[in-house]
This record gives C-alpha cells, structure tokens and sequence, in this order.
C-alpha cells in the first residue's frame, strides 16, 4: 500500500525522524493559512506547494492544460493561493503517471529548507528495503541526491552504497557511522545523520514498510539532516499489525475496477490488451496472459480468483471483466484441484444467464477435478460458451475468436 | 527413492484442527500420507482425525518421530511456527500459509541458519512425490506416478504441468511447489539440484515467473551440470514492469527478471525454453527422445 507524502512524514516523526515541516490541506483557502503558521514558524517568507499524489516526478509534472508545476515556491499568501489554486482539483501528469495524470486532492504547504545560514546545503539519497539475494533488509544510499536514481545507479554505480542490515539485529552504530562518513558528513551533521538513519531503520522495521525512500535526504545550512520528500510502501500483509495505518488507504489513487475486484477477494490488474482472462491461481493467470498474447491477443487483465471460484466470484469478474469496453472476448481458465470444475461451470452458466446480453464469445477452459462433468454441463446450457479441456484447445479458440 | 518425502516420511500438522489443516490433513491421509499427529496450542493431549494433538512441536516429534511438518497456521503466527518446527529438530517444514509479512520471514530466514531444517515454501501448494506421499494442498489424482521432477513457484501451474505430463504418457518423482513470496526457504536451484541427483528421475521442468534471480542463478548452475533435459517456462511475460501480479514476488524490478531476461538465459545455459505454457508436457517427450 502506497502512502502520500504528507502521510509517511507524518509516521516518521512518530520516530524522531527530522522532516520538511508542512500541513496538507485541501483547499485554498486552507492553504493560505497554513502558509501563515508555516512563516510565523520559520520566519521565512518563502515557502513550497507540493501536490500530493502517489507518483514521483512532480516537480517536473505539469497540471493539464496548464504550466503548473506540481510542486512550486512561492513568497506570499497571494503567491500560495495562487498556485494551490491551480493545482487544486487539476490533473497532474508527471513522467510516472502515464498521459491519463492524477487528480490532485491535497497539497502539502511545506516550509522552505534553502534557508541560508552557515554551511552549503547539500541533497543527498536514501531508502531501506528487501534484498530478496540476501534475505536481508539493505540501505542503499548515494551523495547524488535529488535525481533519479535509476540514471545514477546506471551511469555512476560507485556513487551508489549499500549497507546490509543483519536479520537478528537492528542497524548498528558503526553502519550508521559508515554511512554518515561516506555521505561526506562531518562535525554535527554527522551526528545528526547517524542519528537520522537509525530512526528510519527503526520506522522501516516498526511500520513493516516494503519499501522507504528520502530523495532528497537534505543537510540544512545550519548543519540539520532532513527528509524533504518520503515514499512510503507498507508490506500489504502486515496490516493485520497496524489498523491504524489501513486506514491511510486513498482509494481515490487506485484504479476503481481493482478496488471493486478487491470486495470480492479478486486479485486484479487492469491491462491494456482486447482479451478478458479469469484463472484461479496467480500463475497460471499470468501464464495464461502469456498464451493469449501468443494467440495473436493482448491480455485486457490479469485476475486471479484465488481457490474459491464459485457462482458469486465469477459473476462478479465477469462484470468487472466486462466494463473495459475494449476487451473482445473472455478466457475462463480454471484447474479444477480442491475447486470442483462442474460447480465453476455451473457458476459459469448461472452469471451467464444473470448477466445477459454478453455479445462477446466466452471461452472456459475447465481441467481438474471433474472437467469431463464440467464440459458437459457447459456444452449442453445451450448459451454461447466454447469450452475446452487442454491449454492447448483454449489457445486454439482464443485465436479463432479474435480472427 | 525420490526426494524430500516419500511413504516413510512422518508428517505432523502445525494447525491441524483449523479448518484448512483438518480439510487438508484428510485430502493428505487419503492419499496414504503417513500423517502421525498435529499441534495445535492449547489442545493438546486429544485426538483429531483419529490421531494425537500435541500442545508444542517438541512434544508431537517426542511421542511420533515425525520428521515432516506442514503448516496451516494463519499468516501473523506462520514464521513463529517455522521456527518452532525448526527448534524441534524437524528436518523438513512445508509452509502453506500464504500472506506472511516480509519482515517475519526476514527473522525466520535468519533463525534456520545453520540449522538442519529445511524449508519449503512458503506461500506454496507443498510436495507430493507420486504414489508415495502428498505433504500439500495439490489435487493427488493428478499425479500420477513417473520420473519426472517438477520444480514451481505457483500452484496452478504445478497441476497444469503435471497433467500435461500424464497427459503425454510420463508420470511425476517429486513435485516441488517452492512458494511465490520474496523470501522463501528453498530456492529453485537448492529444489532443481535435488532432483538432477534423484537416480529416480529423469527429466526436469522448471516454472518460474517474474521476479527475483532465482531462475536465472538456477539456469547458471543447470550449465555445468545438465545430465537430464530439463525443461523451462516463465510466466509473466506480458506482465507490465512495478505492478504486482498476485504473488508478493511477483514484480518487475529491473531490466533482469523481466521474463524476457530470464528465457534468454535458460536458453543460453542449455534449458528447453517453451513460450507458451501448453507446450511444457511435449516439449518434454521431445526431449527425453531425442
């Protein structure tokens, strides 16, 4: 589960994790307030306006049909107004968000950390997440702050570091030293870095993140270690742990067919290609993405109805299946094992027939327990379902629907 | 022969009065499992399907010998039960249980370090070696006796492989469901090497999918040591790059476990690549005839 910004910053400094202050609001008026506590605080009359959505890139991301960028600095209340305004209920397209772009709800109205003072500000990189090689939580980090670190890790991979956390206990002092060292980091900012990079670890550990990255990791003139940006991923699985933080979840970021998919326990992906597929078992419904793309198609989704396929779940993913108007024909492909193929194919007729008017050829592929039964039932409902018994068969139709 | 199970093997059930341990314990002794007792904390000292329910691991492996565990337990207590089966000495754990937090299993991973356990899964369908034992969730009928050895990440795609496999006049040795998740106990190489030394079987498919180095480290060691066909697919190749496809592995990271990666490698280490999955069953015959 993706957080925004404002949110994971917020989880942070429940771990004395040092971050951009800021208040996310909603709207404008808000905003401008926000502004004046902001600069009553910091005595800074700049301060930034950062949309908030769960994709990367908005600085360089512009609201359509505009030149806002997704994130701005402004000096006054009029400047803050201004540009919240025009981010406000606009749709920002950045390089991650495809050409479709987000709908921005909130911004974050966020102090101004190039405040000058003593020293040089300096932006550096770093996350926490699974080395799946290792089996070991790795902090990687780098000097090269503020960019993609893709394109560093791919020009200049000796600028990137990697410190392995070792599985029976937390991250050591002298890790936190070594990366604070090789960060360049000196005197108190030193200090503060060690201390930083351990409170994340420890919120990491603590929130059950997948993943957790700072771009930039700031060191402020006057020698603080900050997170100015923070993208947070929770481990799905570990919410059992934190009801708290379940319900930080902004449907409103996710595409509404899979989270429809999600109330009836689907597993759903919503693709681009013309042909439905509806598997039990996550596998063998990417497999069979694969054959329909070798079948001349291109899979319109991935869902996986998990090891309950019955009357209710099929309906169900043949109606979310069917919303996509692009999609020209459905493959139901089960392997019947504990799941009985003729209580799926009954299922199968019983949505069928509730649904009506499908004017697009259904092939059902049912192998497994009791398949002969199934094909039987399935042939003799007289409704306008091909089925098949080999993977092989249902590649065949699936090529011949298309043609 | 065969490997990791067979009719000697005895098996205990961690979660064994739950509703998945006890549907799955019968589908298990059915098939002729020797399934000698569970455990299920704070019932112990009853019966349940007729055999003995035991409070900890440590008791049931006093009273029973057993040397198999298979667990059913919920996801938040499932790494706990890894490492309580570890602690009893148990030398091979199947874990069912799909939806462990990462982290759980970073511990669990950590706490069978140099121990004798091995762990299979989790997030896994279990293993079954034809005719002799099924320590999994598998549909048995299936598996129908032979000398292939099949080696997977997913459930579904185990049984479409196997029957294809019977389809085309071969049976299955051992079938080894090693789980979909980011961390699991026994990698596709540790899997694929136990049946390249199985005398009992003679030809090996190989499913991986999206995700991870685990294919491709499998395919670098299948070069030097290719003494039977083995024979490969990936799923996922439409998958598109950073969204997860079912499994919590499942997930396109970099340039290198794109499925397109993978083949290219097994290809290149001597593996007969199939594209599509309904291809695995005669790619093989082909490949044992040849």
């Amino acid at each position: 589960m993706n957080l925004h910004e404002y949110q994971a910053k917020e989880l942070l400094k429940k771990y004395n994790v040092p971050v951009q202050e800021g208040i996310a609001v909603d709207n404008v008026m808000a905003a401008e307030e926000a502004y004046r506590q902001i600069k009553t605080q910091t005595g800074n009359n700049f301060a930034v306006v950062k949309a908030q959505i769960h994709a990367g890139g908005r600085g360089k991301g512009k609201i359509v049909g505009t030149e806002q960028r997704g994130v701005a600095v402004g000096k006054s209340v009029e400047d803050i107004a201004t540009i919240s305004k025009n981010i406000l209920g606009g749709t920002l397209v950045t390089i991650q968000t495809g050409e479709a772009g987000k709908v921005v709800n909130k911004v974050l109205v966020a102090q101004d950390v190039y405040y000058s003072g003593p020293n040089p500000v300096k932006e550096f990189y770093l996350s926490i997440l699974l080395d799946r090689g290792t089996k070991q939580n790795v902090i990687m980090y780098s000097t090269e702050g503020g960019m993609d670190i893709e394109e560093v890790a791919h020009n200049t991979p000796e600028k990137i570091f990697k410190e392995w956390v070792h599985a029976g206990s937390p991250l050591q002092g002298f890790q936190a030293r070594k990366i604070a060292f090789n960060l360049g980091l000196s005197g108190e900012a030193f200090k503060n870095c060690v201390k930083f990079v351990t409170n994340l670890y420890n919120a990491y550990v603590g929130l059950d993140c997948a993943m957790l990255e700072i771009n930039p990791l700031f060191k402020t003139s006057d020698e603080k270690i900050i997170a100015v940006d923070c993208k947070m991923n929770l481990d799905d699985n570990a919410l059992m742990r934190h009801p708290d933080l379940a319900s930080l979840r902004d449907v409103t970021e996710e595409d509404p067919t899979e989270v429809e998919a999600g109330q009836y326990n689907l597993n759903f992906v919503k693709l681009d290609g013309n042909v439905g597929c509806m598997v039990n078992g996550a596998g063998l419904a990417m497999a069979t993405m694969d054959m329909i793309k070798l079948s001349g198609g291109e899979p319109a989704n991935f869902l996986d109805v998990g090891g309950t396929a019955n009357a209710q779940t099929v309906e169900a993913g043949f109606r979310i299946i069917m919303k996509d108007p692009a999609v020209k024909a459905i493959l139901i492909n089960i392997f019947g094992g504990i799941v009985r193929c003729d209580r799926v194919a009954a299922g199968v007729i019983e949505a069928y027939n509730k649904l009506g008017n499908i004017n697009i050829p259904i092939i059902v592929r049912l192998q497994g327990t009791n398949a002969e039964e199934a094909k039987k039932l399935i042939d003799e409902s007289g409704l306008q379902v091909q089925s098949a018994i080999q993977l092989s068969e249902a590649a065949d139709l699936v090529k011949k629907a298309l043609a | 022969m065969s490997v990791l199970v067979n009719k000697h093997s005895k098996i205990i059930v961690q979660g064994f009065t739950g509703t998945e341990g006890t549907f799955h314990a019968t589908q298990m002794i059915e098939y002729g499992t020797q399934v000698v007792g569970g455990v299920t904390p704070g019932k112990g000292g009853t019966q349940h399907l007729d055999r003995p329910v035991f409070n900890t691991v440590a008791d049931a492996v006093k009273a029973t010998d057993a040397n198999v565990s298979i667990i059913f337990v919920p996801p938040a207590f499932a790494a706990d039960a890894i490492m309580e089966a570890t602690d009893a000495g148990i030398e091979l754990v199947v874990c069912i249980t799909e939806g462990i937090p990462v982290q759980d299993m970073v511990k669990a991973n950590n706490y069978l370090q140099g121990k004798n356990t091995r762990l299979i899964g989790p997030n896994c369908p279990g293993v079954i070696t034809a005719g002799e034992a099924k320590v999994g969730i598998m549909p048995g009928f299936i598996f129908k006796p032979g000398r292939i050895g099949i080696v997977s990440k997913s459930g579904t795609l185990t049984y479409e492989a196997a029957d294809q496999v019977v389809k085309a006049g071969m049976g299955i040795s051992t079938a080894i469901g090693i789980g979909g998740d980011p961390i699991i106990g026994t990698p596709t190489v540790e899997a694929v090497k136990l049946l390249m030394n199985d005398p009992e079987t003679d030809g090996i498919i190989m499913i991986g999918e999206i995700g991870g180095g685990m294919e491709a480290e499998a395919a670098r060691w299948l070069k030097d040591n290719l003494r039977k066909p083995v024979v490969g697919f990936i799923a996922g190749q439409t998958a598109p790059p950073g969204r997860r496809m079912g499994h919590a592995g499942a997930i396109i990271g970099g340039a290198d476990d794109t499925a397109a990666a993978k083949m290219k490698i097994m290809d290149e280490c001597g593996i007969h690549v199939v594209a599509s999955p309904a291809d695995i069953g005669k790619t093989m015959v082909a490949a044992l005839t040849k």
